[in-house]
């Protein structure tokens, strides 16, 4: 199976599920609309990847073991406070810009394709997390948060896409040593997996 | 046996799950039918790949070709072939008559925030161009909402693939 697709819808479908814990709680009305929105449509596109690579695609997104999931340890922390999760938000549509422009170039056609029409779709998170980043920038809790989840941003994208988000995201090229690799996962991946796969453990094959 | 004439007269008349004013071939999102025998098989592409209604879409015109005394079949085509300037232009009066105002042309690139705040988008109630963007996105993936300076009334904008 292809590795980086497979590490691409992970991400996504991990990122859209921390996304929609704001879902009813977000800070503001606008942002709760916004979030739960975001979440949706990121899981959206973890199904289309999945049906790429599958013909089950419920199979392949809820009945793996915790350490069979390949997504970025960036996506499986649980930080629900509002700093970090925007500044997630802006370094995750940062590095899956990269990722996404190299995909659109694939000489799989279908896998271009995809790329292509989710990078149309993504262009709406994009604004979504410029706006809050204009709006943060050189906020102290807002950089100290950018500070700490920088080397997990990096561990999103493969090496040698790395530079490129440094560039982007106006960091030193040096640092991109410094990234949290893909492979490992967080402690905090653990109880996101068992709520999410809670439905298929219990009842195996389940559709909703 | 079924004509191709008869499924497409048959899908125009499903109403889009999320906004029923028009129909799934009014959306554009039926790409193409194509007959073999007792199979017809539809291409469509959602809006937005996050749309919660693509299974029920996918549900509604697998019954409607049953019905038809046929045997579906339904892919779903993820590319960036579709866009939504292939509503047509009956769809795009039926969304404004309902108040949700139709999306602007697609450009060569994917549009900017920029853009969002600055260009003309017209209040599908009064057809004032002041109006302005109240948040990016909306009830479903598809729609931002926007609101109008001059009748005061909020409205849903579609937004541009």
């Amino acid at each position: 199976m292809n590795e980086l697709l497979l590490g691409l819808a992970d991400d996504e479908l991990v990122l859209g599920w921390r996304e929609s814990e704001w879902t009813g709680i977000a800070p503001m009305l606008e942002e709760d609309v916004a979030f739960s929105s975001i979440a949706q449509n990121e899981i959206g596109h973890a199904r289309a990847v999945y049906q790429l690579l599958t013909d089950d695609a419920d199979a392949l997104a809820f009945d793996r073991r915790p350490e069979e999931y390949r997504c970025a340890p960036l996506v499986e922390l649980r930080r629900l406070e509002w700093a970090p999760t925007i500044a997630r938000r802006w370094l995750y549509e940062l590095a899956d810009q990269v990722r996404i422009e190299h995909l659109m170039r694939d000489e799989d056609s279908r896998v271009a394709g995809l790329a292509a029409k989710i990078d149309r779709e993504e262009a709406y998170h994009r604004m979504h997390a410029e706006m809050w980043h204009a709006r943060l920038a050189g906020e102290p809790r807002f950089e100290a948060a950018v500070a700490e989840l920088w080397p997990y941003a990096l561990g999103v994208l493969p090496e040698q896409q790395r530079p490129e988000l440094a560039a982007r995201a106006n960091r030193p090229r040096d640092e991109v040593s410094q990234a949290v690799e893909r492979g490992a996962h967080s402690d905090d991946l653990q109880a996101l997996w068992e709520e999410m796969t809670s439905v298929r453990r219990s009842v195996p094959g389940a559709a909703w | 046996m079924v004509t191709a004439e008869a499924v497409w007269h048959a899908l125009a008349e499903i109403p889009d799950p999320e906004i029923p004013v028009v129909s799934l071939v009014e959306l554009g999102v039926v790409r193409d039918v194509e007959v073999d025998g007792a199979r017809v098989r539809v291409e469509f592409t959602p809006t937005f790949l996050g749309c919660p209604a693509l299974e029920t879409m996918r549900a509604q015109m697998a019954t409607a070709i049953e019905r038809l005394g046929a045997e579906p079949e339904i892919e779903v085509v993820a590319d960036d072939s579709w866009s939504t300037d292939k509503i047509t232009p009956a769809g795009r009066e039926k969304l404004r008559e309902a108040g949700f105002a139709p999306p602007a042309p697609r450009e060569a690139s994917a549009p900017k925030l920029v853009q969002l705040q600055s260009k003309v988008f017209r209040c599908p109630y009064c057809g004032s161009t002041e109006t302005r963007l109240e948040n990016i996105f909306g009830p479903t993936p598809c729609r931002s909402l926007r609101y109008c300076e001059s009748c005061r009334q909020p409205f849903e904008q579609f937004k541009t693939i």
